[in-house]
């Protein structure tokens, strides 16, 4: 009786510290996501709510646990502002034990943010925002770039607005990171492919009154307004061009537009318009399957960030699942060795400068007798196939591609 | 023919342009101009007001098929009578405090209000049709102008002479101005200068409302669409000289033609030029240019 009885006591004392060994391999014993959104501003349709539910969706998916821990999704507003975004993001890693920060709407944010993460050794996905150089100068093994970028937009819409005859353009170009490195992406295509920019007009972030810009690209005689920016910038140029009858002679380039921008300016103005895009609601069973749940929690279709915000979410959770452990090192490198096949893509990889290699889609905007109802706005002209989409490792800047 | 290097097309298209813009900073600056002359509140929340005059254009259309014309009376007596209930229940409780709390308490509804219309509507906005018989544009020669855009400088000259009329010319002016002069004297003549006070909201958020429903079609109705207009308009009507009513109609005008030539010349300083006039003026007349220096 006596011996059992220490049996059993030595069993559970070893059972005991058994389970204290595994959860030692999860920080804090909690595996907690940030989703650093913009949840007030101009882009807060485009992240927003809808980032942290997506999130929220794929944590409720795993499970609502990984390696027995809880998965917990925090959320903020960086107000488009990088030093906001950035402190924020100190204060999650330093005190808030948040493993991996998601969504990060805003090019000047995801930058800012991308070197806090490289410093503290933490991760991010970045999925709401397109500045190359998450996966050039400030890549590092805990920055993924998953969604889109400016050189996959580049290649979609504005190549094939230069191959469709528009060799000139002039750019009306949001001034700040994301809009200065689009036009820059989109202006070496325009010349690789025997076109000329003509010259570009800057406007500040959250611009109401498009007319001035407008009226000098049609100063400039180009054959393409290229618009630089998205949102509701994006929607205001297209209405203003419209209205001072610039797309009588000139043609529009929208080279960021989301599927609420469409919603925004209403299919009889937006319709024809090109527009590359990863992922739309209304490609397969899986993507309504997700749209549907995701309507009935938001009350919109998600767009092509917010399905990556799940996607993604699901790999860096599945890379803790397969690591055995939160720790960023075994994470970083299980996530550079799956591959991810689910509603957002197929056998989509992470590449070592951390960009996440899938196809691309060039769609066109409905026109109102093509569309069968409220968000029913886009028709596929083409894929973009991964190893075309994306800018090429030769051309990295990324110190951890070895050349 | 160039004038300064600039193309002499470029140059009247944004002098027209201007006009456009001068035109919306006219209404909404001689709305804030009557409130501050009488009541002496900086209402921070006219923006807000104005982005409501919008919406309630936009929804009323969306959800009763009331057309832009209708809407054009029905929007600005909602936000008339939504001022006139947040004076009533609310600013009149602070008019014996430090002008601070005015900014503050109208400062707070703008928060509210934008943060509603984000939750409920959104932030990408809404379009909105120009009316079928604007459509189009006008060929100026220098400029493709669009009829619409002619037709809010129209209603903006109409509106703005109105107002000048009813306050320098009627009975009615002639109390407001009373009031804004000596309100106890005038209460002592009889005058209800607190309903006078009430109604003076009403009408300066109404206008507010009005120049909503103008811009509605061209500005796309989301909720932030007021409060990136309100900082300059506030630099207006201190350029124009406090409570001054033609000062601010002919600085709104004059102003949004200074931001146009920015534009041309060197963009980059055309968000800040209203400002740099305003610090010119502050320095060199205190009062503004149309203001009178108090004893």
């Amino acid at each position: 009786m006596k011996n059992s009885l220490r049996l059993a006591v030595t069993a559970a004392s070893i059972l005991a510290f058994g389970a204290t060994g595994a959860t030692a391999q999860v920080s804090d014993d909690v595996v907690r996501i940030g989703v650093l959104a913009d949840m007030s501003g101009i882009y807060s349709d485009l992240s927003g709510k809808g980032a942290v539910e997506a999130v929220k969706m794929a944590a409720e998916d795993f499970g609502g646990t990984v390696l027995g821990k809880k998965i917990d999704v925090v959320f903020a507003d960086h107000l488009n502002k990088p030093d906001v975004g950035a402190a924020k993001a100190r204060e999650w890693f330093d005190t808030g034990s948040v493993d991996m920060i998601n969504d990060l709407a805003n090019s000047g944010v995801a930058r800012a943010v991308a070197a806090v993460a490289k410093e503290k050794k933490r991760h991010i996905i970045v999925n709401g925002a397109s500045n190359m150089g998450i996966t050039n100068e400030l890549c590092s093994p805990y920055a993924i770039h998953y969604a889109y970028d400016a050189y996959s937009l580049a290649h979609g819409t504005g190549k094939a607005v230069v191959e469709q005859g528009g060799k000139t353009w002039f750019f009306l170009t949001v001034d700040f990171a994301f809009g200065i490195g689009l036009e820059e992406q989109v202006s070496k295509v325009v010349r690789a492919n025997g076109g000329r920019v003509a010259g570009a007009a800057r406007h500040p972030l959250a611009t109401t009154d498009f007319s001035s810009y407008v009226l000098q690209a049609q100063a400039s005689k180009a054959e393409i307004i290229g618009v630089a920016s998205t949102g509701a910038d994006a929607v205001n140029a297209i209405r203003a061009a419209a209205e001072f009858g610039a797309t009588k002679n000139q043609k529009l380039a929208a080279l960021l537009l989301w599927i609420e921008d469409v919603h925004a300016l209403g299919l009889p103005a937006a319709q024809g318009l090109l527009l590359t895009n990863a992922w739309y609601w209304d490609m397969n069973d899986d993507t309504r399957a997700f749209a549907k749940r995701f309507n009935e929690r938001v009350g919109k279709m998600p767009n092509m960030a917010q399905a990556a915000d799940y996607s993604s979410t699901m790999m860096y959770l599945n890379a803790v699942k397969a690591a055995g452990t939160d720790e960023p090192d075994a994470v970083s490198k299980k996530m550079r060795e799956m591959k991810v096949s689910d509603m957002f893509t197929k056998n989509g990889t992470v590449r070592v400068d951390g960009r996440f290699v899938h196809d691309m889609y060039l769609w066109q905007v409905k026109t109102p007798a093509e569309s069968k109802g409220p968000w029913d706005y886009l028709k596929q002209v083409s894929t973009i196939p991964a190893e075309q989409a994306f800018q090429p490792l030769s051309d990295s800047k990324c110190d951890l591609v070895k050349k | 023919m160039d004038i300064f290097g600039i193309p002499h097309q470029a140059l009247m298209g944004q002098i027209m342009l201007g006009l456009v813009n001068g035109a919306f900073y006219a209404v909404l600056s001689l709305g804030l101009a009557i409130i501050f002359g009488l009541l002496r509140i900086v209402n921070f929340a006219h923006g807000a007001f104005f982005m409501l005059g919008a919406f309630v254009a936009f929804l009323v259309g969306r959800y009763f098929g009331i057309g832009y014309w209708p809407a054009m009376i029905i929007a600005p007596l909602v936000v008339g009578v939504a001022g006139i209930l947040f004076e009533r229940f609310a600013l009149r409780r602070i008019y014996k405090l430090d002008p601070l709390y005015g900014l503050f308490l109208t400062f707070g509804l703008v928060l509210v209000l934008e943060g509603g219309f984000r939750v409920f509507m959104g932030s990408s906005g809404n379009p909105f049709p120009t009316p079928a018989s604007m459509r189009g544009v006008v060929d100026l020669g220098f400029m493709m102008l669009p009829i619409y855009r002619g037709f809010v400088i129209l209603m903006a000259v109409i509106v703005c002479a109105g107002t000048w009329i009813v306050i320098e010319k009627t009975r009615m002016g002639a109390y407001l101005r009373a009031a804004t002069e000596r309100p106890e004297l005038t209460q002592a003549f009889g005058i209800n200068v607190p309903i006078l006070l009430t109604l003076t909201y009403g009408a300066g958020v109404a206008l507010a409302g009005f120049a909503g429903v103008l811009a509605a079609p061209i500005q796309h109705v989301n909720p932030s669409m007021g409060s990136d207009l309100v900082i300059i308009v506030f630099a207006i009507v201190v350029i124009g000289g406090l409570g001054s009513v033609l000062g601010s109609a002919v600085t709104g005008l004059g102003l949004g033609v200074i931001e146009g030539l920015a534009k041309v010349y060197y963009s980059e300083a055309s968000t800040t030029v209203v400002f740099l006039v305003m610090a010119l003026v502050l320095l060199l007349r205190p009062a503004g240019l149309f203001g009178r220096e108090e004893s």
